[in-house]
């Protein structure tokens, strides 16, 4: 029992040296633990890491790649819609001014008939049109109402002359857009359209214009028998 | 009463001498730390019971850390260190969870 006593007095503080020690190395090793570095990880853990980080990374990468290939095409496309759109309105835009279903405005001249009832016929009318149209007149309306498109056309009637539908009387003041110069210029010119009018009567009076606006609309029904074929 | 000093002694001095654990040992310190704990909760285990014996305390927490860091060690010489390291804290985690369980039982006759 002494000797018991003895021998248990150091091994009791040896046990005291170890719980010690235990708990030693659990702060040690919590401490390690909240560093967040690989230091601790084994190498082949490690190799692992780096293998399966490579892959992630490669499987990254190449979705980058595709994901900025579709954004580029994307970009691409859009651009180029936007093109077409652009390209489409502003052919619209050109097409409604000739078809007529469009106001147009600019540089012009007024060119007013008037005279006794034969001196101004359907094919004075039409005369003058085909003149002006020579001298590069783009839009043309007459008295303000009749807009001289593709389809109009000139016919004599009782009181005056139908354009397109609807019924022109005298004094007909034409107005044309294009080129003031060359335009009052084939309406003036020896022999011309002013000449046969004059012949018969009537006058014809040239106004050059910085700004003529034409807000007459043909008035073009859906094409009933013809269809675009290519 | 000695061992629960040395508890806060140690607690203490790794709060104050803030050690970090040498990089050839790292991955033997948390398995060995499990062993000790195993040999711990088997003391208290003991010392309810009333057999506690201090040079079976000593014996086995030596022994448990030096076979636990050996197993490791020999672990990662057959390259299969994490695996045998998961299966010694698995070991020695089922003996902690008896001995607590025997404590349980001790302590509250449940």
């Amino acid at each position: 029992m002494r000797e018991r006593r003895r021998v248990g007095r150091p091994l009791q503080l040896l046990a005291g040296v170890l719980v010690a020690a235990l708990a030693f190395a659990i702060v040690a090793q919590w401490r390690q633990d909240e560093r967040e570095d690989f230091s601790g990880v084994r190498g082949a853990e490690l190799g692992e890491l780096l293998k399966s980080l490579d892959a992630s990374n490669q499987r990254l990468a190449r979705q980058i790649e595709e994901l900025s290939a579709t954004r580029d095409e994307l970009r691409d496309s859009s651009a180029n819609s936007e093109q077409a759109e652009e390209a489409a309105r502003k052919r619209a835009a050109e097409l409604a001014i000739l078809a007529g279903t469009s106001p147009a405005a600019g540089p012009g001249i007024a060119v007013e008939l008037s005279g006794p009832e034969d001196a101004v016929t359907a094919a004075i009318l039409l005369d003058s049109v085909e003149e002006l149209r020579d001298a590069g007149a783009e839009v043309i309306a007459i008295n303000g109402t009749a807009r001289v498109v593709a389809q109009t056309y000139f016919l004599d009637d009782r009181d005056g002359v139908r354009v397109g539908g609807s019924l022109l009387e005298p004094p007909y003041v034409i107005e044309a857009i294009g080129d003031p110069h060359t335009m009052a210029e084939a309406v003036r010119f020896r022999g011309g359209l002013a000449d046969r009018v004059e012949d018969r009567g009537g006058t014809v009076t040239v106004e050059q214009r910085d700004r003529v606006a034409i807000t007459a609309l043909a008035d073009i029904p859906e094409p009933q028998y013809a269809r675009p074929a290519s | 009463m000695i061992p629960i000093i040395g508890l806060v002694v140690g607690i203490v001095a790794g709060f104050i001498l803030q050690p970090t654990v040498p990089a050839p040992l790292e991955p033997y310190v948390p398995i060995a730390i499990i062993a000790a704990l195993d040999a711990v909760v088997g003391a208290v285990r003991a010392l309810g019971e009333k057999r506690f014996d201090d040079r079976v305390f000593v014996i086995s927490f030596v022994s448990n850390v030096l076979i636990a860091a050996a197993m490791v060690y020999l672990g990662d010489q057959l390259g299969v260190g994490s695996q045998l390291s998961t299966g010694v804290i698995v070991v020695l985690g089922i003996r902690i969870f008896s001995n607590a369980a025997a404590i349980r039982r001790q302590v509250f006759h449940a």
